[in-house]
């Protein structure tokens, strides 16, 4: 990947980042927030790992993010819109943040830094949807598995939530 | 001269020069004729003649009307587009001005980036005519097309008037509900093809030939007589879906004149309104395309030769590339035509019909045909 287009997705990408905790609006947010996984996505295609920058777009930008949307339109956005700045939440916000990024730095400096360029695969196209497919087929089957049965429990949950009367 | 394809700036060329031959010379032309036939056949259907007179502004002497061709009204597009141009571009004080003017743009970009995994050619001047051949072809058209629900959501909401908000409202939710149908329908033909790479989709059907009818590479074998029944079920589906996903009739409820004014465009004007307009017809091209490539044997024409890598640097080469590319848009152009006619022929489904037909129907054969597939596909070799 050219280091150009590399720079250029994580700047815009940390823009938008920046831009769904500044903005007043909801719907700015949201949208800011798809912009943020549309730059992730790219930086994954330049990677060459285009099976997860596609569904990075199909589920999260495509799906998530438009319910998010959905709902954050039927509600009421004049309140938040009007709500102030609360000193005593930045400071402890700032102050989580602050120790997050204080953590990571630390862990990430216990890592040696990488000093070799990834080996060249020597095949003209990697088929990553068939190589993930394998993966998770024989490798990863239970679990694979285990997971379908989690989200139809949690599907036949939200079905049997939202059917139930209110008194 | 395939050597050249090694070099960054000539990929990066003939990428631009695809893409813009595919954009400006092919499908921006295809569909302002699209929305010219859509007058005229709706005129034909409805016993009207529509707009037959519009010609091009030619003289021989330099007087007026000294050269008139009769053309059937083929000036109309150009017309149309100058119009929309000059109008005035108004809008409204009530609006979300950043959102109302985003919207458009959001709606136009990404049925036109569908266009870009779409193989409508074979080889030609040792070019693929494909502009970016990548191995999740399919995935990311489906991704696309699903980015395209923001534009009109937003200009839904932007518009802060309740009928626009209404029919965002009502595209959001039925294109949520027929993305699932259209994945699901889809998997079936992934699964015969074994690949998700669109030009591959194509070899395999040059080879055993087109999934919709096995019967163009002049044999039928029991396999293919077998995956022909839930091929049929998907195609099917996966066309029904595709026509409510492009918001077209029968299933045009979010913009449906006489219970939302114009839907989501109502506050829209001049331009703005255009890149609607355009989008809607972009996204019908970008549909067609998709079903041409997975069921109809994309550019292949039955017992023609195909063009090779070498063989396309010729000169017959080249015209057998131009026949094949011709042939892709004229497969494009006939199911444009089934488009039309069925907006013409049907009434308008009530929303809770549609609802029902998408999540009770059209879900459950997609996901029982994806079970028959399978079967067919282990049982018999």
């Amino acid at each position: 990947m050219s280091p150009v287009l590399f720079w250029a997705f994580t700047l815009l990408m940390l823009a938008f980042g920046v831009s769904v905790i500044l903005n007043r609006n909801p719907v700015a947010s949201a949208l800011s927030l798809v912009g943020s996984f549309l730059c992730l996505a790219s930086l994954f295609v330049g990677l060459d790992a285009f099976f997860i920058g596609v569904i990075q777009v199909l589920v999260y930008a495509g799906a998530v993010m438009v319910l998010f949307l959905f709902i954050i339109m039927l509600l009421d956005l004049k309140a938040e819109q009007r709500r102030r700045f609360n000193p005593i939440a930045l400071v402890g916000g700032a102050a989580v943040s602050g120790a997050f990024v204080a953590f990571l730095l630390h862990v990430l400096k216990s890592f040696p830094a990488g000093s070799r360029a990834f080996p060249n695969l020597g095949v003209e196209r990697l088929d990553d949807v068939r190589l993930v497919g394998f993966a998770l087929f024989n490798h990863f089957n239970l679990p694979f598995q285990t997971v379908g049965v989690l989200v139809l429990v949690a599907s036949i949950g939200v079905v049997v939530l939202s059917r139930r009367e209110l008194k | 001269m395939a050597l050249l394809n090694d070099i960054p700036w000539f990929l990066i060329a003939a990428s631009v020069a695809k893409t813009l031959f595919l954009i400006f010379l092919v499908v921006l032309p295809l569909v302002s004729y699209t929305v010219y036939a859509e007058r005229r056949v709706s005129a034909l259907i409805q016993d009207r003649l529509g707009p037959n007179r519009t010609g091009f502004p030619i003289s021989l002497f330099g007087f007026k009307k000294d050269l008139q061709l009769v053309l059937g009204g083929l000036g109309q597009p150009i017309a149309d587009a100058v119009k929309f141009l000059l109008k005035e571009d108004f809008t409204p004080g009530h609006v979300n001005k950043v959102y109302f003017w985003m919207a458009p743009v959001l709606a136009m970009v990404p049925a036109l980036s569908t266009l870009a995994v779409l193989p409508f050619g074979n080889y030609m001047f040792g070019q693929k005519m494909v502009v970016a051949d990548v191995n999740v072809g399919i995935l990311y058209v489906f991704a696309i097309a699903s980015i395209g629900v923001y534009g009109i959501v937003l200009a839904g909401w932007s518009s802060n008037s309740k009928y626009p908000f209404l029919g965002g409202i009502r595209a959001s939710s039925q294109m949520i509900s027929y993305e699932l149908s259209l994945g699901l329908s889809a998997v079936p033909v992934l699964m015969i093809l074994g690949n998700l790479n669109l030009s591959d989709a194509i070899d395999y059907q040059v080879k055993n030939g087109w999934l919709l009818l096995p019967f163009t590479d002049g044999k039928l074998s029991l396999r293919e007589l077998l995956l022909w029944v839930p091929v049929l079920i998907s195609f099917i589906v996966f066309s029904i879906s595709m026509f409510a996903e492009t918001n077209r009739l029968p299933f045009d409820l979010p913009e449906s004149e006489t219970e939302l004014v114009a839907g989501y465009h109502t506050e829209y004007s001049s331009m703005k309104f255009a890149l609607f307009f355009l989008g809607e017809y972009a996204a019908m091209i970008a549909g067609s395309s998709v079903i041409t490539v997975l069921f109809l044997g994309g550019w292949h024409i039955p017992f023609l030769p195909v063009n090779t890598l070498e063989s396309s640097m010729t000169a017959p080469g080249a015209v057998l590339g131009l026949v094949h590319i011709t042939a892709f848009f004229a497969k494009v152009a006939v199911l444009l035509g089934i488009f039309i006619w069925v907006r013409w022929t049907l009434p308008r489904f009530r929303f809770d019909q549609l609802m029902k037909l998408g999540w009770l129907y059209l879900f459950e054969i997609a996901l029982v045909n994806i079970f028959i597939t399978a079967a067919i596909l282990a049982l018999v070799r």
